[in-house]
């Protein structure tokens, strides 16, 4: 995992990063809102924006190869099949997988992550085993292991943090018991932007023998991610968080791992024979594809992951810290805001309360000024609980966003007070 | 774009900062919990009903200004008024919020019609609308919780 590269705050490198060129690959932060104002999306987390480069490639796709894929003999179906198949090629590297049978196509992180509680861990787990998450899981990264953990009489367990929303990893040795048969943690937290130390897990849970999944939706499009260098087990991540379409994203598995599993979902494309007297299954990743897949989406996911290889990464880096740090100066000057999620490593996100404001008028107040950011518990009620608070309002950035629309922030969250009086 | 004035009435935005009827009452006869767990608003009503007449009422809870005033404003519209005023009120308030053609009647409504600017933003009904589902589990006293999920 290459994070090395980040600037540390409050000593942001200059921009060397041409934001504007890059703006404008992106057709939809074009607009502006009611009153002429530019759009300024800052909800990030939730879903990026598509590149013009992602949007062209789905279409050309339909306009020009769709067909199903695996089963013609015809030239549009071979065609079809090679760009979804480039596609998990393309997938594969850009997270230094060692095979592209590593790579399985799902709807998403989501699915990737029950895909794994379903297929490799429950049919390991027995009643007093435990299942270890961490205090700032996503609930998609809580519910799927709590599901199995209570239809196997399991327990989940969970690696603490601390007020800066930092993990607490001193009692790790002693959470990675002899019942504990999955690790699955977070390589950046949604809520917070906290970078786990994910590579250090990895390594302390194998010392012991103990598989780790890492959810890496949010870490996709602000670190460079190397799966063989991290040496987990497995890797979910989402497209559209990436500047790829919605309803694809990958998991990778270790071959080792995938050719052991029991497939996750029955259907076509995921056979090798079947009979009535039995089934003998596809090797991995067919195996668990069932159904005609989200080919165009992965064609999509497959562009965007090209869009963001070409970028340079290390001026990308310090765009990135060079918005957090500004952004969290120029929030903290706001009277009576709080930022949640102070950790030393993270990436652009800034989740915040303000005295006498609920979230969600934050929220409402800010959009009046075209200013777009995410109202909540972002799906981490944990998270909340922790910190004993109802929701924050969350800005998250990415490599396209400015300064000027972090000041544009700052100036409509300071209106806040204005308007609730 | 609606007006942000539009919704944040004065009358909204003084009922959130000073909320009428917080808190349990001494007594109460009658109670229900909502939550719109999107939002993490959770309000919890407390109604005390006599000969069919609402006593005494309040609520505990943390939500935004709009679930606050509501509450606010709903507790001192229904107190000292019969049950079926009371769901009356819930009706008529239920589709001036969510019903763009509904006219907001003051003579119904008295100070609730400040919330017509809700239906502007059309993500914020449910917060108008939380503590009025409560309060109408409440006097059903069937002691479910209210989602407004």
């Amino acid at each position: 995992m290459t994070t090395t590269a980040r600037a540390p705050l409050g000593a942001p490198a200059r921009a060397r990063f041409d934001v504007e060129r890059v703006r404008a690959d992106f057709p939809l932060l074009q607009q502006r809102v009611a009153d002429g104002r530019p759009l300024v999306y800052l909800d990030n987390a939730a879903t990026t924006q598509k590149p013009r480069q992602v949007i062209d490639a789905i279409s050309r796709f339909y306009s020009e190869d769709n067909a199903n894929i695996h089963r013609g003999v015809y030239d549009l179906c071979e065609r079809a099949t090679r760009l979804y198949e480039g596609s998990r090629i393309r997938t594969a590297r850009f997270v230094n997988a060692g095979d592209d049978r590593e790579i399985v196509f799902v709807r998403g992180t989501t699915e990737g992550v029950n895909l794994v509680a379903q297929s490799f861990c429950k049919p390991r787990l027995a009643a007093g085993d435990e299942v270890l998450v961490s205090a700032m899981e996503h609930h998609s990264n809580i519910v799927p292991w709590q599901l199995i953990c209570g239809e196997k009489g399991a327990r989940l367990r969970v690696i603490p943090m601390n007020e800066r929303g930092e993990l607490v990893l001193d009692g790790l040795d002693a959470l990675l018991g002899p019942r504990t048969r999955m690790v699955a943690v977070g390589h950046v937290s949604n809520a917070l932007g906290t970078i786990n130390p994910v590579k250090e897990i990895v390594a302390r849970a194998h010392a012991k023998g103990i598989p780790v999944l890492v959810d890496g939706a949010q870490a996709l499009p602000h670190l460079r991610v190397d799966v063989r260098d991290l040496g987990c087990d497995f890797y979910a991540a989402s497209g559209h968080k990436v500047f790829g379409p919605t309803g694809i994203g990958f998991l990778y598995g270790t071959l080792e791992h995938l050719e052991a599993m029991p497939p996750y979902q029955g259907g076509g494309d995921m056979i090798r024979s079947v009979s009535f007297a039995g089934t003998t299954y596809a090797p991995p990743p067919a195996r668990f594809e069932a159904g005609t897949p989200n080919i165009a989406g992965a064609v999509g996911m497959a562009a965007a992951l090209e869009y963001v290889a070409a970028l340079d990464w290390e001026a990308v880096v310090a765009h990135e810290a060079d918005l957090l740090a500004h952004a969290t100066q120029a929030l903290a000057a706001v009277p009576g805001l709080r930022i949640i999620g102070t950790a030393a490593e993270k990436v652009g996100v800034v989740s915040f309360v303000l005295e006498g404001a609920h979230a969600h008028d934050v929220g409402t107040i800010v959009d009046q000024d075209g200013v777009a950011v995410r109202t909540g518990h972002h799906c981490a009620q944990p998270v909340m609980e922790f910190f004993g608070i109802p929701a924050t309002a969350r800005a998250s950035f990415a490599f396209y966003n400015t300064h000027a629309e972090v000041d544009a922030l700052a100036s409509a969250v300071a209106r806040v007070r204005e308007v609730l009086g | 774009m609606p007006e942000l004035r539009e919704l944040y009435q004065q009358v909204i935005v003084d009922h959130n900062r000073n909320p009428r009827h917080r808190g349990r009452p001494a007594h109460h006869t009658h109670e229900a919990a909502g939550d719109n767990p999107l939002c993490g608003d959770r309000i919890t009503v407390f109604v005390d009903v006599e000969g069919g007449v609402i006593r005494d009422i309040g609520f505990e809870g943390a939500g935004c200004a709009i679930s606050t005033a509501s509450a606010s404003l709903m507790t001192s519209a229904v107190v000292g008024k019969p049950v079926a005023e009371a769901e009356r009120l819930f009706t008529a308030f239920h589709s001036m919020v969510v019903d763009p053609a509904a006219p907001a009647d003051p003579r119904a409504l008295g100070k609730l019609a400040a919330f017509a600017g809700v239906r502007g933003f059309p993500a914020r009904v449910k917060c108008a609308n939380l503590a009025w589902h409560t309060l109408h589990a409440a006097l059903r006293a069937d002691g479910e919780r209210v989602s407004t999920e």
